[in-house]
Parts: C-alpha cells; structure tokens; sequence
C-alpha cells in the first residue's frame, strides 16, 4: 500500500514539474504538447488513486480531443508568445503566495490522506455502495450513480455539453463566414 | 499528411477498432469502467484522426454536419424524455422503477437508455468541434 | 497514520497555484487556458484524492471485495472533465474570433488598443 502513495507522490510531483515547463516556455506549440503529456500524466494518477473511470476520461478528453482543439487554435492564432514584462510578475506572485499560504493553512485541518474513516466516507457514499446492488443491480457503482442517483446533475452535464457545442459553432461556424463574404463583394 | 503512407494505412487500419472500442465502452459501462462520456470521445477521437488523415471533405461526407446538430440535439431529448417516460409510468422525473414492472429491469432499461443519449450527444458535439475548428482553420 | 498525511494535498495546492500564476501572468490568451486547465485538473486531484481509501478496491462490485473507493467524486468530476473541455473549447473558439477582429490574442495589445478606441 505504500507502494501506490509512493507513486502518487512521484507522479505529482512529475506534473509539478511539466507544469513549471509548460508555465515558463514562450513557445505555444511545445507549451501544448507538453500539457498533452501532462494530462496523460494525471490520467495515470487517476489510475494510481482507483479512480478508472475517471481516469478513462481524462485519457480520451484531455490527451486526445483537448490537445487537438489547442493546436488547431494556435495554428490560427499563431504559436509564439509575447516574453512576459519583468514588473507584471510582481503582482500575480504575491497574491498566488498569498492564496496558496492561505490554502496550505487551511489544508492543515484535513484528516490524513486515504484512511477510512474520514468523514467523506461516512455519509452518501456508504448508502450507494451498500443500497444499489439491491436498488439497481449494475456492478460499476460509478455508473449507477452517475446515472440513476444522481440522474438530475447528469441531464444538467449534457445540456451544457451541448450548449457549448451550440456556441462554438455560432461564434466559429461556417455559415456566417459565407454569408459575410457574400455582402462584402 | 497525404504523403504520410505509414500514417495513412496505420490509421486507417485503426479507425474500426477505435470505433468497435467505443462502442464496447458504451455498452459495457455497466458492468466496468466506461459509460457515455468516454464512449462518446472515444468515438469522436475515430473520426478525428480520419480528419486528419484524409481531410475535412472526406470526413464531412461521411458525418455532414447537418447530421451532427440533429444527433447532438436527439442525445439530449432522449435524455430528457426518459424522464418523462418515468413521469407518465407513474414515477417521478428520472425515476426508472416505473419503466418496466420490475424496479430492476426499469432502472436497467433507464441507465442504458441514458446513456445511449450521453454517448450520442458527446460524441456528436466532439465531433462538430472539431470540425468547426478545423473548418476554420482552413479558411482562413 | 499512514505515511502521507496532508503531503498529498500541499503537492496539489501547489499545482493550483501554478495554473493560478499562469492564468494571471500570461498575456496570450491560449496560455491563459492552458493555465485554466492545469487549476482545473488539479482541483480533480483534490476530488479524487478525498474519495481514496488505502487497501481499497476502484469502485466496481466484485467477490471477495469489501471496501470500496469512493465513487461519488469520480461521478463529479467525470463528468466536470467533459463539460471543462466543452467550456475550454468556447474559450479557445472565442479566441480565435479575437484574433480575427484584433489581429492579436495578447491581452496587453488588446488592452491598448481598447483604450485608443
């Protein structure tokens, strides 16, 4: 059981570190590719800390499709960035300083990583686990919960999916392109 | 990439398994890890990569985006007329017991209806994104 | 007491922190994103972290299993990983319209340019 702690100190700190290049590297393409990899880091996290499903997504979403779309953007937008200003960096540090001491402060009060008995585990969860072999009969808990107990928050997930398909194609679609082109000429 | 010849028969020999791979995801979310959302990138991610081997045409004659928008759209109602299905059973919004006689089988019917329309909408609107961004890409 | 005690999670506030720093200090807007996503995952991380148990088993019934993660962080945030790519995708979309108004997606440009208006 230390073993997978282990890993799962490795791999963060292995995202820590992609995440330092990806924040200092002024070239867009590299700064994408490595956030790909990135994602495939946290996929295999997800792994480590028995999340599959979500591990899954992340594999498919944020190595395939996420990287895809970044790329196609910045060969539209171009792939240098402009090298940050020295007295713009001052702010932006101090209050990152700031949140991150007031988090690390607030982190402190937790109960200690992966026992038992923290207090997450002792109230919806203990219900799912326990009632849906009965109640539902579907052995991926994930699934039944996803879709059945909290089939609400689901429906609500896909329509925003869909919004936001919705607005990708209004902001960037076709058909308006071709329709300006035909009042300019 | 035309002149890629491994990466084109590669690909090429890939895209059905990638699309077989969804489709297992999708209908095996029961019983391991999987379910919609995956399936439906997983899916998407087929034709991404015929996009990119072939081309834009070549991937919009197979999946026009006016199928697309309808798809995208009819993931979502089956979502929500599931819910009124359960509604009209007797239950209340979403509630599957009321789909079948048996609470069990209803709940079952319910969860793969679900996520049929979860998979279909995801992988409908994975793909209209991409090929938006694409589109855009190559008219400008 | 299991060795990590909060270690874990002072590794991912730290993580949170980065993608905090990228979002305020980069002025190209897809770096901006970029940064967006690696508070968004790292906020998973926190999520998943919470629902692990030591010595458990992923959250799919099985013989002989008795103690499950749990499954109710990974509903949400498998499903905040798909709408956080759908929300990064209008993001990225907008940015594209930007620099086909403006002709540049670096925020300061962009801001003086606001202002000679």
């Amino acid at each position: 059981m230390i073993l997978e702690q282990l890993i799962d100190i490795f791999l963060l700190v292995f995202l820590a570190i992609i995440s330092i290049a990806v924040l200092r590297i002024r070239d867009l393409f590299t700064a994408v590719m490595l956030f790909g990899i990135y994602s495939l880091t946290s996929a295999s996290l997800f792994m480590v800390l028995d999340a599959a499903d979500v591990g899954f997504t992340e594999a498919a979403v944020g190595a395939g499709i996420s990287t895809i779309l970044m790329l196609a953007t910045i060969s539209m937008t171009g792939r240098e960035e402009k090298p940050l200003k020295k007295k713009g960096t001052m702010l932006p540090l101090a209050v990152v300083v700031i949140t991150g001491a007031t988090l690390v402060y607030g982190i402190m009060d937790l109960p200690p990583f992966g026992e038992p008995d923290n207090p997450v585990h002792t109230h919806v969860a203990p219900r799912y686990i326990e009632q849906s072999p009965q109640e539902i009969d579907v052995p991926n808990f994930v699934t039944a919960v996803l879709a059945s107990y909290r089939g609400y928050d689901t429906l609500g997930e896909v329509v925003v999916i869909f919004t936001a398909g919705v607005g990708v194609m209004l902001l960037i679609g076709r058909r308006r392109k071709r329709k300006e082109g035909i009042s300019n000429e | 990439m035309s002149d890629h010849l491994i990466l084109r028969i590669v690909g090429k020999f890939l895209i059905p398994y990638i699309l077989l791979f969804g489709l297992y995801v999708q209908f095996h979310g029961d019983f391991g890890p999987g379910g919609g959302f995956q399936a439906g990138v997983i899916f998407a991610s087929a034709f991404v990569i015929h996009t990119l081997l072939f081309g834009l045409e070549s991937a919009e004659r197979i999946a026009p985006q006016w199928v697309l928008k309808i798809v995208a759209a009819s993931g979502v109602l089956i979502y929500a007329l599931v819910g009124v299905a359960a509604m009209l059973m007797g239950g209340n919004y979403l509630d599957y017991d009321f789909l079948a006689a048996d609470p069990i089988a209803g709940q079952h019917i319910g969860i793969i209806l679900v996520e049929f329309g979860v998979g279909l909408t995801v992988a409908s609107v994975m793909m209209l994104l991409f090929f938006t961004f694409a589109g855009r890409g190559e008219a400008s | 007491m299991s060795g990590l005690g909060v270690w874990n999670y002072v590794i991912i506030i730290f993580l949170m922190m980065i993608g905090l720093y990228m979002v305020m200090s980069s002025s190209n807007l897809v770096k901006k994103l970029i940064g967006l996503n690696v508070f968004q995952t790292s906020v998973f991380f926190l999520y998943i972290s919470f629902g692990y148990i030591e010595g458990a088993t992923g959250p799919v019934m099985q013989e002989g299993a008795s103690l499950y993660s749990n499954p109710l962080p990974h509903v949400l945030i498998l499903t905040a990983i798909v709408v956080g790519v759908a929300t990064t995708a209008v993001g990225l979309a907008l940015s594209v319209r930007i620099k086909e108004s403006f002709g540049t997606i670096e925020e300061d440009e962009l801001h003086t340019m606001d202002s000679s208006l």
